[in-house]
């Protein structure tokens, strides 16, 4: 199996399972404990605070443990909101494809009155700092760009959107849940104010993440309960999990230079590939991507059927074909960079990692080649394309 | 659990009767490409028979299986039962569809539909 939807998530390290494993079978106190077993399990949970605080440039009473990155998305919002009405500011800034953590969030505040502007994220799939900043009003109390876009990959320009959130004294959240552990960042250079993160999607395990909160934001509780977290997070920490996806961040951290490069090379290699097949386009930015995300459109054919066909050939993919949804819409970030749904239908994400070989990543051009070709042979689409019936758009 | 039965899988890897019939004498086409499926059925009709079906689709392995099975179901078949095919009965020979892929099934039946009205139409011109 080749698997290529790292972005979805990905295998835990073996760092990540060793730590996980010994902490469940050796350290199964309870940090809210007062006895000595109890506050082992503080001190590990401490430990992996210090560890991933680190890793991004925070201080670790900054570090906030959550049940990944949906649950950080909210509460970064919820919280920022509530900060906002109660001094009279209800609007916020987004973009258009941002995660839907973010939009259904930001739905849910439209509802109770806030006014949300979305920005356009143009055909590079990339938002415009100038824009960010034309779009802040005196009763802005949230701006929230997502680090890097799931889909399409691209690298947003976060340094500059926060030098003008801060220079405008906007509160500014950042989703990097794609980004942390795959690229270099910074809370304090890149001037975030809160920054949402989710384990697996850098070798940690499932259902645990980290928000960070710069010192002086007071965050709102979405689960009330007991004092963990300082009171911002009820229930009993996930110990194992927080140590393990400590260990999967420094892991990430110490490798990633090397880890980026090989795996850009690869990814380039894919993008060389498959822009060779006829009406075919890159969506999003050619530079400013994460390393591992390859992501084109082909015109005539749907990509549904394109996963199934390349799961029998071992390849494990994904694409934002409305069929791959569940609804009878493409992907919104497809859309979002302009994409009409005729071609939107036919798109495929190949998100690679470090373990790729350039021979699998031939192999993956060749089948997609094939498979896209066996499509249109017997598409209705392709053949009045073909046939001069109607214009290519791709 | 797999998202589609093995006949699904089976009629999606191996469609039976793709292509086009050259003098086809019914055709009909169904869906469009904003929505992600469409469907082009071509029939050959002798003798109130359909002697030859193929077809061409644009869409998800369900509507590729169920373009497939519609086409084996009304092979050789007088009009009369063609005019009876359903979409139920299009998914049953597959061995049901999910819930969200019916309209797969649903997109199969009219493309069949189709393709007979334009027989209809073609034979009282006088085509």
């Amino acid at each position: 199996m080749i698997y290529a939807d790292q972005a979805a998530t990905t295998r835990m390290s073996e760092a990540a399972i060793n730590t996980m494993v010994s902490v469940m079978k050796e350290n199964y106190g309870n940090p809210s404990s007062l006895y000595s077993f109890g506050q082992r399990a503080k001190e590990i949970l401490e430990k992996a605070r210090e560890d991933i605080a680190e890793v991004i440039g925070a201080s670790p009473e900054e570090i906030l443990f959550t049940s990944g990155g949906s649950e950080s998305d909210n509460q970064a919002i919820l919280s920022a909101a509530e900060l906002g009405r109660r001094n009279g500011k209800t609007h916020i800034i987004s973009s258009a494809f941002e995660h839907h953590a973010v939009l259904h969030t930001l739905e849910k505040l439209k509802k109770s009155g806030f006014d949300i502007t979305l920005l356009d994220v143009h055909e590079n799939g990339i938002v415009s700092p100038e824009e960010v900043r034309n779009a802040i009003r005196e009763d802005t109390c949230l701006v929230t760009i997502m680090y890097a876009n799931n889909e399409i990959g691209t690298i947003q320009p976060i340094s500059e959107i926060g030098m003008i959130c801060r220079e405008r004294n906007v509160l500014f959240h950042t989703d990097a849940v794609q980004a942390v552990g795959h690229i270099p960042l910074n809370v304090r250079t890149d001037q975030v104010d809160m920054l949402s993160a989710s384990a697996h999607k850098f070798h940690g395990p499932k259902g645990v993440g980290f928000l960070y909160a710069r010192k002086g934001i007071r965050l709102s509780s979405l689960i009330e309960g007991g004092a963990q977290e300082k009171g911002k997070r009820a229930g009993t920490e996930n110990v194992p999990g927080i140590a393990a996806m400590a260990a999967a961040l420094k892991e990430a951290a110490d490798h990633l230079e090397e880890r980026a490069a090989k795996v850009s090379a690869l990814r380039d290699r894919l993008i060389r590939g498959l822009g060779q097949i006829p009406h075919c386009a890159l969506n999003g930015d050619a530079v400013r991507r994460l390393p591992g995300n390859v992501n084109f459109c082909f015109e005539g054919i749907e990509g549904e059927s394109l996963l199934l066909l390349l799961d029998d050939k071992g390849i494990e993919a994904s694409s934002g074909s409305a069929c791959t949804s569940g609804s009878l819409d493409p992907s919104h970030v497809l859309l979002a960079i302009g994409r009409v749904h005729d071609v939107a239908h036919g798109s495929l994400r190949l998100s690679i990692g470090e373990e790729l070989t350039e021979e699998e990543a031939d192999y993956m051009i060749q089948f997609v080649q094939e498979v896209v070709a066996y499509l249109r042979g017997f598409s209705p689409v392709w053949r009045d394309l073909c046939a001069g019936k109607t214009r290519f758009i791709l | 659990m797999a998202l589609y039965s093995e006949k699904v899988m089976d009629h999606f890897r191996n469609p039976r009767n793709v292509g086009v019939i050259e003098d086809a004498n019914g055709i009909g086409e169904v869906g469009n490409a904003k929505c992600g499926d469409i469907m082009k059925m071509y029939l050959k009709i002798e003798n109130d028979i359909v002697q030859d079906v193929k077809f061409e689709t644009f869409g998800c392995g369900s509507a590729i299986a169920s373009s497939s099975m519609a086409t084996e179901l009304i092979k050789g078949q007088p009009l009369s039962e063609v005019r009876k095919l359903t979409n139920k009965a299009v998914a049953e020979a597959l061995d049901g569809l999910p819930a969200y892929k019916m309209h797969c099934s649903v997109l199969a039946e009219e493309a069949i539909q189709s393709a007979l009205e334009d027989y209809e139409r073609r034979k009282q011109s006088g085509e």
